[in-house]
């Protein structure tokens, strides 16, 4: 059987009226990885899989529960999984064993998830193309000669090629929902505060969200309750209640106010997602959906904003690898200072060293008041500017990227136009704000293009609602 | 020779008395075999997350309201970036911008200094460097204990402010059970900014910074130190160099350990991992109830309404323990001027030279002694042996009171008098001639307390002789 060719919730359902086991599911998909390695999503399969495989069918012979039970899943290189190497593909952490489970590692074990491996991702979820990894390049799971996004790619690619049929990804400005688009998945990044961060390596604390990513909108739906809810160990995860998400989906959407926002409208203009994104929206209307004008007056400040919050947190996040507890440490340091500077020269990649040293510029007395400060003036200010949007609609929609996935290597060059990848998805990290990406268009070689859905903090519901709504009702074209 | 002015601002790091650490659960312990109390968040292992402990927030706004500080109603966490082996995430969490307290006083004999703030951090781990090939080791127990730290304005101008100061806020804090401030262990330290300046002159002259002197014996010498060596400086017309200075107890000298203008920039910022602190002024209300009287305050009760005289009360409430043994005293013995003289002449005196004041005797059994005293059943004589012998050895108070024979009944004292006037005739018929009778009686009291060794009551005696004389 071609187990990729099936959502998650069949899995699931397979697995426990027993037409499949875990055993079987899991090698399939272990096989998959090694038939597709050249694509280097995944960069360790973990040894006990099959074993955990096993006594996931023991547990389904009991007829124990467990809403993942037997369900092979691919984490982030990024999220702790107690004694499996979690390296964040960098050199530095190239070695470091997970000392205990991040909060999302334990929900999936508790709800019978095989996890089989970890994927790959750009160096510390920095970057927009997983070409940042110490591990090498992930390619496009539709196009090897394309980026497979950043900086979850090894995760998207995992589900897109048939490696998984779910993985986690981070998103701290759109690392989940640019390579779902590219990959042409489903993926979200929730409200902040809605999963907990508890083990899972920090790159931009006040920004940044595990995410699932799954072929289905219902999977993710399914996906995103197992996850959600607060922890004590992550002071910022939220007691807001966590809803049935896919019982929140009705097939409807008459009286859906969806925004239609003049600032996102603008920035569209030219781009290759402009059509279909402009027809898809009629589409909506003629649905039921009702359009509301709205408006985000400093939503082109949310990219600058995010270039000097994300590094300023980085950098200090980043500063406990020094070679001095765990980590490399560089072999020729002679003293302490050497020991910093040596291990963590050797150790960082290119891309993480230039984010580590803008965010200690725009930390450093004398800047802080004309960066830090004032971005941080300005993401208030956009939250205000939000609660007034969501007044007047229930979500909003924009493109999750403006094309198709660009070539492999075609930005390395020039890191401000990697940045601006992230212009669409960047928003939603700034606010704080659920956010969707959805396969709904295909553009140059028939790759795919993302739509994004947007909603106020805390209505995924609403957000699956739609998202499935167009997955079954609109035409892909 | 110019005079000087000497400008002294202190700060002082206190570990907060909490069972566990501050964004953590490990204990919070002293002594305990190196890196046992530790976890991934105090380790800073990748991914762990700091949750504050609340019980340090009421301890830092308590010690606040002993110094009659402002309480923020927004209290925010930042993180101070640098780098040093004992500091696990290479940045500590602190705060700058919104401390918990702002402002207070501390009240000296003969100045009031001012305090700036108080805030809340976490403590960081202790650096071992081993004469062997270890090198140099890393314990981590004490990385994320809490630690609040007060800084005062530069209103001190001497060392002996400074050490009074130190230590008065030093019994605030212990009288109020927020710190135990146990210098020897490093549970009080103390970094000292001073500069000197032409006497009368409105302009501060350069400042050098002092860091951790663990005693105040240390601070007296520190600040005696560098204050003359500023001075000289200047007496030959060279400037002092802002820069942090070591203080070498063992040589008494201090030397220059980085210049300030290569000083770190700690790039500040607020943790995001940490939620704002919202301090309610109802919380506050709450935490103020539970406060005991301060020193200041309980001194002034103990001389209006006890009688104390300032001197007694002055000593009483320097000390934690010693007011709470007064305390408990008062509750069993109804004189407490009794008390007061007792602890400070004879406690007092016995406990003077040890380090770790341990009263030997219990506030019941002192209550006891005095209560035997006040009853007449005892002299005072009798009842300072049996003192000693209860300290020496905790004996039972009533036995001893019946073996050293200073239960002397009324039936065996009217016995002994009858005794004595009947075997001294001639001192009978003087007490009856003489115009000045209290002379003989006096007499007569003598024999008695003589037969007794002192251990009968004399008050009580002399009544009695008069009585039976003047039948």
């Amino acid at each position: 059987m071609e187990f990729e060719k099936y959502s998650l919730l069949e899995l699931v359902d397979m697995l426990k009226s027993k037409k499949v086991s875990s055993e079987e599911l899991t090698s399939y998909f272990i096989a998959q990885i090694e038939k597709k390695k050249n694509l280097n999503a995944v960069i360790e399969v973990f040894e006990d899989a099959l074993s955990k495989a096993k006594e996931a069918d023991i547990k389904i012979k009991n007829n124990e529960n467990g809403k993942l039970l037997g369900i092979p899943v691919i984490i982030k290189d990024n999220i702790l999984y107690k004694g499996k190497v979690c390296s964040c593909s960098s050199r530095f952490l190239e070695n470091y064993v997970a000392q205990y489970n991040s909060t999302v590692v334990e929900k999936l074990l508790r709800e019978g998830a095989v996890i089989i491996g970890r994927a790959n991702m750009d160096e510390f979820a920095m970057g927009g193309s997983t070409e940042n990894s110490a591990f090498g390049i992930t390619h496009n799971a539709l196009d090897y000669d394309r980026v497979p996004g950043g900086s979850s790619g090894g995760s998207a690619v995992a589900v897109a090629g048939g490696l998984c049929p779910v993985s986690l990804g981070t998103d701290t400005g759109g690392s989940v929902r640019q390579p779902c688009s590219y990959n042409g998945i489903v993926g979200i990044k929730p409200t902040y505060g809605r999963i907990s961060r508890y083990g899972v390596v920090a790159f931009a604390s006040s920004l940044e969200q595990v995410g699932p990513m799954t072929k289905t909108v219902k999977d993710n739906a399914y996906m995103l309750e197992i996850l959600s809810g607060k922890s004590e160990f992550d002071e910022t995860s939220s007691k807001e209640k966590v809803e049935d998400y896919l019982s929140a989906i009705k097939g409807k959407i008459q009286g859906l106010r969806i925004g239609v926002c003049k600032e996102i409208i603008e920035s569209v203009k030219g781009m290759e997602v402009e059509k279909p994104f402009l027809e898809v929206i009629n589409w909506l209307k003629d649905q039921g959906a009702t359009l509301v004008d709205v408006s985000l007056p400093d939503y082109n400040l949310s990219l600058a904003c995010y270039y000097i919050i994300a590094p300023a947190e980085a950098t200090s996040n980043l500063g406990r690898f020094d070679g001095i507890k765990y980590s490399r440490r560089s072999e020729d340091a002679k003293n302490v200072d050497e020991i910093y500077i040596k291990s963590r020269s050797e150790g960082f990649g290119k891309e993480v060293k230039r984010r580590i040293m803008l965010g200690n510029f725009v930390l450093s007395s004398g800047y802080f008041d004309a960066y830090y400060n004032k971005a941080k003036k300005i993401q208030i200010k956009l939250k205000k500017q939000t609660e007034e949007l969501f007044r007047k609609c229930d979500v909003v929609l924009s493109p999750t990227t403006g094309s198709v996935a660009f070539k492999l290597g075609s930005k390395n060059s020039d890191p401000v136009s990697m940045y601006k990848e992230d212009r669409f998805t960047i928003i939603s990290n700034i606010l704080g704000i659920p956010s969707l990406t959805l396969p709904f268009a295909k553009g140059e070689k028939d790759l795919p293009l993302g739509l994004q859905i947007m909603a106020n903090s805390f209505k995924e519901g609403t957000i699956y609602n739609l998202a499935d709504f167009i997955e079954n009702n609109w035409e892909v074209k | 020779m110019q005079e000087y002015d000497i400008v002294i601002g202190l700060e002082v790091h206190a570990e907060l008395s909490t069972k566990s650490k501050v964004f953590c659960s490990c204990k919070n312990e002293f002594g305990a075999i190196p890196n046992s109390n530790c976890c991934p968040v105090c380790i800073g292992l990748p991914g762990a997350l700091p949750v504050l402990n609340k019980k340090a927030v009421e301890l830092v706004i308590k010690a606040g309201l002993t110094i009659d500080s402002e309480i923020n109603d927004l209290a925010v966490f930042e993180r101070k970036n640098y780098f040093y082996p004992d500091l696990s995430k290479a940045y500590q969490i602190s705060q700058l911008v919104r401390p918990i307290c702002v402002g207070g006083e501390l009240k000296l004999k003969n100045k009031i200094v001012r305090v700036n703030r108080i805030h809340l951090e976490e403590d960081a781990g202790k650096l071992i460097h081993s004469s062997g090939d270890a090198g140099t080791l890393i314990d981590y127990n004490r990385g994320g204990v809490p630690l609040m730290e007060l800084v005062t304005e530069p209103d001190i101008s001497s060392a002996e402010e400074a050490v009074e100061f130190l230590t008065k806020l030093r019994s605030l804090l212990v009288f109020a059970e927020v710190a135990e401030c146990k210098m020897e262990q490093g549970g009080m330290r103390c970094d000292v900014n001073i500069s000197v300046k032409p006497k009368g002159s409105n302009v501060l002259g350069n400042r050098t910074e002092m860091k951790n002197l663990n005693s105040f014996k240390s601070v007296y010498r520190a600040i005696e130190f560098e204050s003359e060596r500023q001075i000289e400086l200047l007496e030959k017309g060279e400037k002092v160099v802002q820069e942090t200075r070591k203080w070498d107890d063992d040589a008494g000298i201090s030397y220059a350990m980085r210049k300030k203008e290569t000083s770190q920039d700690y790039r500040y910022f607020p943790d995001p991992d940490l939620l704002a602190v919202r301090i309610k002024r109802d919380e506050v209300e709450n935490i103020k109830r539970t406060l005991p009287l301060m020193p200041d305050e309980l001194k002034k009760k103990y001389v209006s309404e006890f009688g104390l005289t300032d001197y007694d009360a002055e000593i009483i409430t320097k000390e934690k323990f010693l007011i709470n043994f007064f305390e408990e005293t008062i509750k069993l013995h109804s004189n407490p001027k009794n008390v007061a003289n007792w602890l400070i002449t004879e406690i007092l005196s016995k406990i003077k030279d040890e380090d770790q004041p341990n009263i030997k005797i219990s506030p019941e059994n002192l209550a006891k002694i005095l209560n035997f005293i006040a009853e007449g059943k005892i002299t005072r004589t009798v009842a300072k042996e049996i003192f000693a012998k209860v300290w020496e050895k905790d004996e039972n108070i009533d036995a001893l009171v019946k073996t050293m024979g200073g239960g002397i009944s009324d039936d065996e004292l009217e016995n002994l008098i009858l005794r004595i006037i009947s075997s001294n005739p001639k001192a009978v018929e003087d007490f009856k001639a003489s115009p000045t009778p209290e002379k003989q009686l006096k007499w007569f009291v003598g024999q008695v307390m003589k037969e007794t060794r002192g251990k009968a009551n004399a008050v009580k005696a002399e009544e009695k002789i008069k009585n039976i004389l003047s039948k």
